[in-house]
């Protein structure tokens, strides 16, 4: 059961290190990187605690092994402020879309991969996509109220920009 | 134009930054040197005899540094019950020992009867398997019903209790002969049988513990999922291990939700810190969703049947009930409290009713404990009630508003005391059925129902008076009522030398935003920015002795213990400016962050009392003390009441039975709103949940005690498309009459309303649409119950 | 997990190698598998990943119609399948959450052949062909019960060609919980006939319901089928729907997957 040397980029840094086979990639990136803001809720895959995107698209951590993430870039909670925060972490404060706060790191990862798709998604386009990330505090009102506040925000920035 | 500070402002979180960027420190974040990994071995049977363990092979794993069975703990102390309930013959409810590892018997699928500690998780993983293995354990016949569980006598929970029966409880029992009379005499009684189905709390974070123990000190620390870490310290230290209180200092850091669920103290908590003694290093322990399922204390889980006395114009002349409340295999800390006083109490909701009359016997079977979960006993009673008389409008052809009308309680009434032994200070129930129906638009709902039919839907409209009693609680009632503890609160205000202040709270905040509305309450009475104002909780080792948060809690009672704390920092603080000012106390005013002698010009800001505060000079120390730092403890002198109206709209697919919350109204009067974002908040996360439970949350046994829901795959949560936007409205307030910030307290509240206004818009819908032959779904309302019921077969 | 070593192979060739080890087990997405695992249900000896196989990966019009990768994610198909095969792009797209969609793939679905599992439903209503390392097998023949195929043992699912149809459409009804079809029915109308497979609903996994068959190719519209019953005495029952509230799906689904295929 010999380890296996993995290398990757995780929120634009190079990181290498060694895994047991049966590590995920949350495994990785809670035990060996001390990246601890990606939770684990489920270990199923059922939850979106665990949501990180791996070359742009969004995956379950819990559910990828770390050794899959060889030669991928990773992007996690921890890399989404850039030069401040997100517009979608601005929108969460905002509209206090969190409570506990578990949720949110995944939540947060998952709204971004969709407005990355999708900058303009109607309210059951977002209900649709953030299905996958459960939150037990907020009953979803403000989370989706807040995407939609970013989304557009970040849509009149980007004509603005244009 | 609203505030942008202080009471009553949307301040925004505070603690958000840190959950928004991955900084939070939950228990599972933290990594501690030489730390070890406990796994425990679980009940595969929900009712067994333990034969033998063999611990042989499995302590001889690699990595393994320690095996624990249930012997090793036959010796301590159990972990307690806080209520004493008397059955009606007045004899003391039955208490089984609930032991950190189950020894003798394990008593649901779940129960832990061993662990194991390890080096690596994956080590401990490895042995508990061995450990599973070499177990021997006699399966007996599972007690899953609650009814065959308390009439057969021979298949026993616990050994020594012989009917599977905790207590038999009657409230209130001297009334039962005149509320038996009234029904009797009532023109027209409706009956209603129906459950209140098993929740399982899902907390998004697990729950999780860290046992530490320092050889040389002989400190423990345990860091753990917990809603009240003083609570957990008094149980661990006094009841369970005996370890002295001020040897033990429990941490509860950022805590990923509760709902109930973590009130309680836990086995794993004793295990990890006993763990941590023997090997001298950390032990940690964080549950697999699997483990959260079978071992998180659940909610509700009661079979009720209620009758209503009425006149044939709608006036209730008297209500009775009884119900099979299940407690699960042990008693849980709140448990016997949930069912009853937290349940018959609220009986009467929000009406006027002469009589009374409420039964509840409360069962032992081999399921997970079952205790407080968002609402604890409030949301039972509510949807009993609000069901019951939506059935007694369809019985006697009666409008649903103009009932509620004619029976709330009128403004003039209060304070009221009900006939199941509650006192409510204030209300105005008409005022928030009135905004709620306007909120809805209740005339216009033909017009929405004829445009769901075009679509193939049927619509319904449902609605829902409730009220709760929250604010937990008075201690000199909850005493008389069969508490073991007190339900003050307490709070520090230190105002450092520099004039910013560090408040220490005995709530705890997992979720609910205290680190932002408790600063804007200090610093609203203290005329400060907020900024200068820190809130700390969750560490016994910083914060005065308070109970936690449940029940709606928080804010009515340490809120209101900070606001006391902060009144005498002001009185101290008029003492210091009469000093310096060499003026005399009673001549001093203080406003907007001034001390002033009246009538003059002279005065101190805050921040020169502080300073001053610390640097005492030229005090004359025998009459003014130097530092300025207060501490409060209080008890309230009543139970908060909030209350309010809600108004769901269904649509129902005939064709496959599902049910879509296409509208949720609520007017809620939760008196003074602190920060009306942060309620808006705490109102559609409990809507979220209530709609949970109204439409798709169950928990199923099956014959031999496996929980069949025993992880997402079955156990449906309300995700983001199951719900809808919520209106939400907290405009009408009655201020709370016996606290001094006038509040009632909302964290429970959707929880508790929500359900049977969803459960009775399905049933307007399913009428609206000719299925009148269905008088009643059981929740959840599920698309496969609904067609059954409207196909007339099983589901 | 109980501990295994792991492969990642980047041909198919080198993949079937692998798979001859003793207990290797191939790995796809993962979605099913690394919980299964975790649960410690299933412990191989060797995990060989076919995420790595280019020529397993990918969309593309080809002889006997569209050729779909194995290893090709949900959110791929969703994407690329929709100029070419509608319907099968919307079943694929409607697959569990979007996480879920990123990792897992039409051939770790079809291998493992949960009876609630969408796939199933697309390729058997299809007629498609599935393509293995060894050899071509009808859809027809492929699907042999719950969670079992007509595989071998290490063989390697490598693309499953879909003939496309002139309409079609796949309307699912979720189990509330897992989000997996507690019924769903994809009905395909080709030049030859229309197929109507359902999935989520029957006691031995996928099926065709061949009375709607015979009904909507005489006359493809919902009212075909008002005559029409499915006996309850082949469904599945469970927590989440009786046998008769299936039998119930089954036929209201066909319906409006009958009238989406407009």
């Amino acid at each position: 059961m010999s380890r296996i040397h993995v290398t990757a980029t995780v929120n634009g840094d190079p990181v290498e290190f060694l895994a047991d086979p049966r590590e995920t990639l949350l495994d990785a990136l809670r035990n060996h990187l001390d990246l601890t803001g990606t939770k684990e809720g489920c270990g199923t895959g059922d939850c979106g605690a665990c949501s990180v995107t791996v070359d742009g698209t969004l995956v379950c951590s819990c559910l990828m092994l770390a050794a899959e993430a060889n030669g991928k870039r990773v992007e996690t909670i921890e890399g989404m402020a850039r030069d401040g925060l997100h517009p979608l972490q601005r929108k969460f404060i905002e509209h206090a879309a969190l409570q506990c706060g578990f949720c949110t790191p995944g939540i947060l990862v998952a709204a971004k991969a969709l407005l990355e798709r999708n900058p303009d998604p109607s309210e059951t386009e977002i209900r649709y996509w953030l299905a996958g990330n459960l939150c037990r505090c907020t009953g979803y009102d403000k989370i989706i109220r807040a995407v939609q506040d970013a989304a557009a925000e970040m849509r009149q920035d980007h004509r603005g920009a244009a | 134009m609203p505030k942008d500070t202080g009471i009553g402002a949307s301040s925004k979180r505070r603690e958000d930054i840190r959950f928004l960027t991955g900084r939070g420190v939950y228990t599972d974040d933290l990594a501690l040197h030489g730390q070890t990994h406990a796994v425990f071995v679980r009940s595969t049977v929900a009712h067994g005899r333990i034969r033998s363990i063999d611990t042989t092979k499995a302590a001889a794993m690699p990595g393994v540094l320690a095996v624990f069975t249930g012997e090793d703990f036959k010796d301590v102390g159990g972990n307690p019950a806080g209520w004493l309930i008397n059955s009606r013959d007045g004899t003391p409810m039955r208490e089984p020992k609930r032991p950190v590892l189950a020894y003798g018997k394990v008593r649901h699928v779940g129960d832990a009867y061993a662990a194991v500690v390890a080096e690596t998780y994956a080590q401990a993983r490895d042995a508990a398997e061995q450990l599973a293995a070499d177990s021997e354990i006699e399966e007996l016949p599972a007690i899953i019903d609650m009814k065959a569980a308390v009439a057969d006598p021979s298949n026993r929970v616990h050994d020594e209790i012989p009917d599977n029966l905790c207590f038999d409880w009657g409230w209130i029992e001297d009334n039962r002969a005149a509320v038996d009379a009234a029904m009797k005499a009532a023109p027209h009684v409706v009956t209603l049988e129906l459950v209140n189905n098993r929740l399982v709390p899902n907390a998004m974070e697990p729950r999780a513990s860290i046992g530490e123990y320092n050889p040389g000190t002989g400190d423990y620390k345990l860091t753990t999922t917990s809603q009240n870490p003083h609570l957990t310290r008094l149980l661990v230290a006094a009841f369970v291990l005996g370890i002295p209180e001020n040897k033990l200092q429990v941490v509860a850091p950022d805590v990923g939700g509760g709902f109930g669920s973590k009130i309680y103290h836990y086995g794993e908590e004793a295990l990890v810190l006993a763990a941590a003694k023997k090997l001298g290093r950390p032990v940690r322990w964080t549950a697999e969703r699997s483990e959260s399922f079978l071992t998180d204390a659940h909610g509700r889980d009661h079979v009720t049947k209620i009758e209503l006395g009425c006149t044939k114009d709608g006036q209730i002349l008297a209500i009775r009930t009884e119900t099979l409340a299940n407690v699960g295999a042990y008693l849980s800390n709140f448990s016997t409290a949930t069912p009853t006083f937290l349940h018959g109490t609220l009986m009467a909701g929000p009406y006027k009713v002469p009589h009374v009359y409420v039964n509840v016997k409360t069962v032992f079977t081999n399921t997970a404990p079952v205790d407080a979960y968002r609402g604890a006993g409030r949301p039972e009673a509510t949807f009993s009630l609000e069901r019951v008389i939506d059935k007694m409008c369809r019985e006697l052809n009666l409008d649903p508003f103009e009932v509620r009308r004619k029976n709330l309680l009128t403004p003039d009434q209060f304070p009221y005391t009900t006939p199941v032994g509650l006192v409510y200070d204030t209300g105005n129930y008409h005022a928030t059925l009135d905004r709620v129906m306007a909120m809805a638009d209740v005339a216009g709902f033909e017009t929405r129902a004829a445009e769901s039919k075009k679509r193939g839907k049927l619509r319904g409209m449902g609605l829902s008076t409730w009220i709760e009693a929250c604010g937990i609680a008075p201690s000199h009632l909850v005493g008389v009522l069969g508490s073991r503890v007190g339900l003050y609160d307490a709070a520090t205000v230190r105002v450092n030398a520099t004039g910013n202040i560090s408040v220490m709270t005995g709530a705890h905040s997992h979720g609910q935003g205290h680190e932002t509305v408790f600063a804007q309450i200090v610093a609203e009475k203290l005329g400060i920015p907020e900024s200068s104002v820190e809130i700390v909780h969750g560490d016994t080792a910083k914060i005065p002795f308070g109970m936690g948060s449940y029940g709606s809690r928080s804010l009515a009672v340490c809120g209101t213990a900070m606001a006391k704390a902060v009144d005498k920092i002001i009185a101290k603080g008029k003492k210091i400016a009469a000093h310096m000012l060499e003026a005399s106390e009673g001549d001093i005013t203080f406003e907007n962050g001034k001390f002033q002698v009246a009538g003059t010009d002279k005065a101190k800001t805050f921040g020169e009392i502080a300073f001053s505060a610390y640097v005492p000079h030229n005090y004359p120390l025998e009459t003014l003390e130097p530092g300025l730092e207060e501490t409060a403890f209080y008890d309230p002198a009543n139970f908060t009441y909030p209350a309010g109206a809600y108004i769901c709209e269904v649509e129902v697919d005939e064709g496959t039975g599902k049910v879509d919350v296409v509208a949720f109204h609520c007017a809620d009067d939760f008196g003074n709103v602190m920060n009306p974002m942060i309620v808006e908040g705490q109102v559609h996360g409990g809507v979220g949940q209530g709609i949970g439970q109204a439409l798709c949350e169950f928990t199923a046994y099956d014959e031999t005690g496996q929980l069949l829901t025993g992880s997402y795959m079955d156990y449906p949560m309300p995700r983001a498309e199951d719900v809808p936007f919520y209106n939400v409205d907290y405009s009408c307030q009655t201020p709370c009459t016996h606290n001094p910030l006038g509040v009632k307290g909302c964290g429970e509240a959707g929880a508790i309303g929500s359900p049977p206004a969803v459960v009775n818009a399905v049933i307007d819908a399913l009428h609206r649409g000719g299925h009148t032959h269905v008088k009643h779904i059981d929740m959840p309302v599920s698309p496969s119950r609904v067609w059954a019921a409207i196909n007339g077969q099983g589901g | 997990m109980h501990n295994f070593d792991f492969a990642k192979p980047s041909t198919i060739a080198d993949a079937a190698k692998a798979l001859a080890a003793e207990g290797a087990q191939a790995l796809s997405g993962g979605q099913t598998l690394i919980p299964t695992m975790k649960q410690r249900l299933a412990a191989p000896a060797v995990l060989v990943s076919l995420t790595g196989i280019r020529e397993m990966q990918g969309v593309c019009l080809g002889e006997g119609g569209l050729h779909v990768g194995a290893a090709t994610p949900h959110a791929v198909v969703a994407r690329e399948a929709r100029a070419h095969y509608p319907a099968l792009a919307d079943l694929a797209g409607g697959i569990g959450d979007p996480s879920v969609r990123s990792r897992g793939t039409i051939g770790g679905s079809i291998a493992n052949n949960d009876p609630a599992a969408c796939y199933p439903a697309a390729v058997l209503a299809s007629g498609a062909t599935v393509v293995t390392d060894r050899r071509r097998i009808a859809a027809d023949d492929y699907f042999q019960g719950l969670f079992t195929t007509a595989l071998e043992a290490g063989e390697i699912v490598t693309t499953v060609i879909f003939p496309i149809p002139q309409k079609a459409a796949y309307v699912k009804f979720n189990q509330p919980a897992s989000r997996f079809a507690l019924t769903g029915v994809f009905v395909a109308k080709f030049a030859s006939g229309v197929r109507v497979a359902v999935t989520g609903a029957g006691n031995d996994g996928v099926f065709r319901w061949a009375e709607a068959e015979r009904a909507l190719s005489a006359d493809f519209s919902a009212s075909a089928l008002s005559g029409l019953s499915v006996d309850p005495a082949g469904m599945m029952s469970d927590l989440h729907g009786s046998a008769a509230y299936r039998a119930n799906l089954v036929k209201v689904l066909t319906g409006r997957a009958v009238t989406a295929a407009g």
